[in-house]
């Protein structure tokens, strides 16, 4: 009874898990959702009184190779989503095809079948328990095919590792020498790292550009990529335009002060006058 | 101890998935409410233990020595504005605290808090359940809440978070490794992987004294997947704002911090199951009464002792050590603490195996000490690495204040000599220039 609920609370979850999968936009949608349906055969598993298989499951795919796929997705790009577009020509054609294939030899096999009248029953194939019985057909009967697709994932992993490798001809400089770099080459101005962005009555975000002591805009305090993706505030925006108010001011303090120094700008003036 | 334990029950463990069904709602309550009470008394302690270490006194206004500050601050945290940024991810952004505070709930069910104790006169054991891979089902369990923080870091649709939630992401996928390494060496000793198992061969010894590197590696570790500091890296404050958590506040933000200080507990106690004898009383009391203190009541005292001094070191580390940088700790990980646990794993593995064929413990040890000390001895041959002779300094050259550009005072026993003011020159032309102008 307990089983039939779970099935028929997680088979739905695993079928959606896996048609989410197909269809979402967003690739990190797609894996969520396999990441669900994974976990709901990791139940399966355990309900099918085969806890070894289930929490493995879940350790490996769902804990280790699905949290690399998502990595790789969260790496390329935030919110890149599938284009619909045919990069190779007949790609279509040919994954119905293979897909069609691949339904038909799967439905003549699950046809085909014959099952014996009563299952054999847990206690029967596995009479020491799961751990030793899945230990046994491993290290084992298998233990040849095992050892073979190790060495293929080893001659894999140092494929990748060959094909990715950058010698470097100088050695990489440290912390230590970058600072002193900074500190000998560039001007000393700038030893301290960029100007942090603008914190305003209205506005304190990375968008939002530092007004330098004349008022002018800091165009160093943003950040490059922001504002090459048109994500940051205009510069302009901040920018300090007199009204004419202002210039009204400015004229009335020079009037007030003729003896004093005719400042560039009102501030000045205005500090004085203060 | 050495002997494998005979699994003749197959795959249920002796001893469970016999109780009322009024006995499993009890425990699900209680270990609901454990895990509850001790975040709100983590969160209390660690501030005070941490402002004891920098001089302060911590919280001491809420309560009896402040001790009802976390109550305060939680319920203060609920009522706050609930705020969903307009480039987030609804659903996921939603779903992401949710996956992360259900997980870290479920490890408490498999970890054995006593032995086995009447309750209202039906005998049962202080364990929810146990299985034959019930320290694998932490694991797993384990690794599926991390999808939490991942989640929130992806769906904040900001920068921050995403960089937060990558770190976490490779953090995770890492130290999980070595966290499972660190495991082999308890299930080649123990010959099960039930935690009631793994309690029950620890009768005589702690793991965490005959498999120490083993112990060592899993502090490590421990401390790299609960995110605490020096491994805070996903949430690192000096520089991702707040990391995966940026965006969240008020309920969602509270799930997460629940989350992260059950986790706390979560590792706590399975290091105590593991490696330090589980509810089994220390050495000199457990010899007390011929045992009296390991029947009844009493293992939940010492249980929570220890998980509360393993508590204690999550607090001390925090209040002592300094971040690390992140390369340096994706090397230290992939660089020292994997290779580490691989030769240990193969040294235990070889141990038990003499163990297996009937070889006297002291011959391991005969033999293990010639070994090293062949080992020793041969890395005494070893030429020393010459190091390049570095050129004799030649006579300090005449210091100058401005060489780097930056003007710098002069080391002991530097003579200043020559005043060279290079920018005076152009300010001075500007004032001349103003001043004709006016």
């Amino acid at each position: 009874m307990g089983e039939a609920a779970l099935f028929w609370i997680m088979a739905p979850i695993a079928v959606l898990g896996a048609l989410g999968l197909v269809f979402s936009r967003k690739a990190v949608h797609g894996a969520l959702s396999l990441a669900a349906t994974m976990i709901s055969l990791a139940l399966f598993y355990i309900a099918q009184e085969a806890p070894f298989l289930g929490v493995v499951q879940i350790v490996v795919y769902t804990g280790a190779i699905m949290m690399l796929f998502l990595f790789v997705i969260m790496l390329i790009g935030i919110d890149s989503s599938d284009s619909r577009v045919e990069t190779i020509r007949g790609q279509r054609v040919a994954a119905t095809l293979a897909v069609t294939g691949v339904v038909l030899l799967l439905a003549g096999v699950t046809i085909r079948a014959t099952l014996p009248e009563e299952p054999a029953g847990l206690a029967q194939a596995t009479p020491d328990g799961n751990v030793p019985a899945i230990a046994d057909a491993i290290f084992g009967t298998y233990v040849w095919a095992f050892e073979v697709v190790a060495a293929l994932l080893i001659t894999a992993a140092v494929g990748a590792m060959t094909l990715t490798h950058r010698e470097r001809i100088v050695a990489k400089a440290t912390q230590r020498e970058l600072s002193i770099k900074r500190f000998s080459e560039g001007a000393p101005g700038d030893a301290a790292g960029l100007p942090v962005p603008g914190v305003y009555a209205r506005h304190n975000a990375v968008d939002t550009p530092a007004l330098l002591p004349d008022g002018t805009p800091s165009e160093d305090s943003v950040n490059r990529v922001l504002v090459a993706r048109g994500a940051a505030r205009s510069t302009d925006e901040f920018r300090h335009h007199p009204t004419p108010a202002d210039i009204e001011a400015a004229a009335e303090g020079d009037a007030d002060e003729p003896a004093g120094e005719p400042g560039p700008d009102d501030d000045a003036s205005g500090g004085e006058r203060a | 101890m050495i002997a494998i334990a005979a699994e003749t029950t197959g795959d249920e463990v002796a001893g469970f998935g016999n109780d009322p069904w009024w006995i499993i709602a009890i425990k699900c309550l209680a270990i609901f409410v454990i895990c509850v009470v001790l975040t709100l008394f983590n969160i209390v302690f660690e501030r005070k233990v941490v402002a004891r270490m920098q001089h302060r006194l911590g919280p001491n206004r809420t309560g009896p020595f402040g001790s009802l500050q976390s109550l305060a601050d939680g319920v203060k945290l609920m009522f706050k504005e609930d705020i969903v940024p307009k480039a987030a991810d609804k659903i996921v952004y939603i779903a992401a605290p949710l996956v992360a505070v259900i997980p870290s709930f479920l490890i408490l069910a498999v970890i054995p808090l006593g032995p086995e104790v009447s309750i209202f006169g039906q005998e049962t054991r202080l364990q929810l359940t146990d299985m034959p891979v019930a320290v694998l089902f932490t694991l797993a369990i384990a690794s599926v809440g991390v999808y939490g923080l991942m989640m929130a870091g992806w769906s904040s649709g900001s920068t921050y978070p995403l960089l937060g939630g990558l770190r976490s992401t490779a953090q995770v996928i890492s130290y999980e490794l070595v966290m499972g390494l660190s495991f082999v060496g308890v299930f080649l000793f123990a010959g099960t992987m039930s935690t009631s198992g793994i309690v029950a061969e620890q009768e005589r010894l702690w793991y965490g004294i005959i498999l120490l590197p083993s112990f060592v590696i899993y502090l490590i570790s421990m401390v790299g997947e609960t995110n605490r500091a020096p491994f805070d890296l996903p949430e690192a404050e000096g520089e991702l704002v707040a990391g995966w958590g940026t965006e969240y506040s008020s309920i969602k933000y509270a799930m997460f911090f629940l989350a992260e200080y059950i986790n706390m507990v979560n590792v706590s106690a399975i290091a105590t199951t593991l490696f330090l004898g589980g509810w089994r009383a220390p050495w000199p009391i457990s010899a007390i009464n011929d045992g009296m203190f390991n029947t009844g009541w009493w293992p939940l005292l010492w249980f929570f002792g220890k998980v509360m001094l393993l508590i204690f070191v999550f607090v001390w580390l925090r209040g002592t050590l300094p971040r690390l940088r992140y390369d340096q700790f994706m090397h230290f990980c992939w660089k020292v603490l994997l290779p580490v646990s691989l030769v240990w794993i193969v040294a235990v593995a070889g141990m038990r195996l003499a163990f297996n064929e009937g070889v006297e413990r002291n011959q391991i040890l005969l033999y293990g000490g010639i070994a090293v000390a062949v080992l020793l001895i041969g890395s005494l041959l070893i030429p020393e690495k010459k190091t390049p002779a570095e050129p004799e300094p030649a006579e300090p050259p005449e210091f100058d204040a401005f060489a780097g550009g930056h003007p710098v005072p002069p080391m002991p026993g530097q003579e200043f000599v020559a005043v060279r003011i290079p920018a005076a020159t152009t300010q001075t032309d500007d004032r001349t220039e103003e001043s004709s102008r006016a």
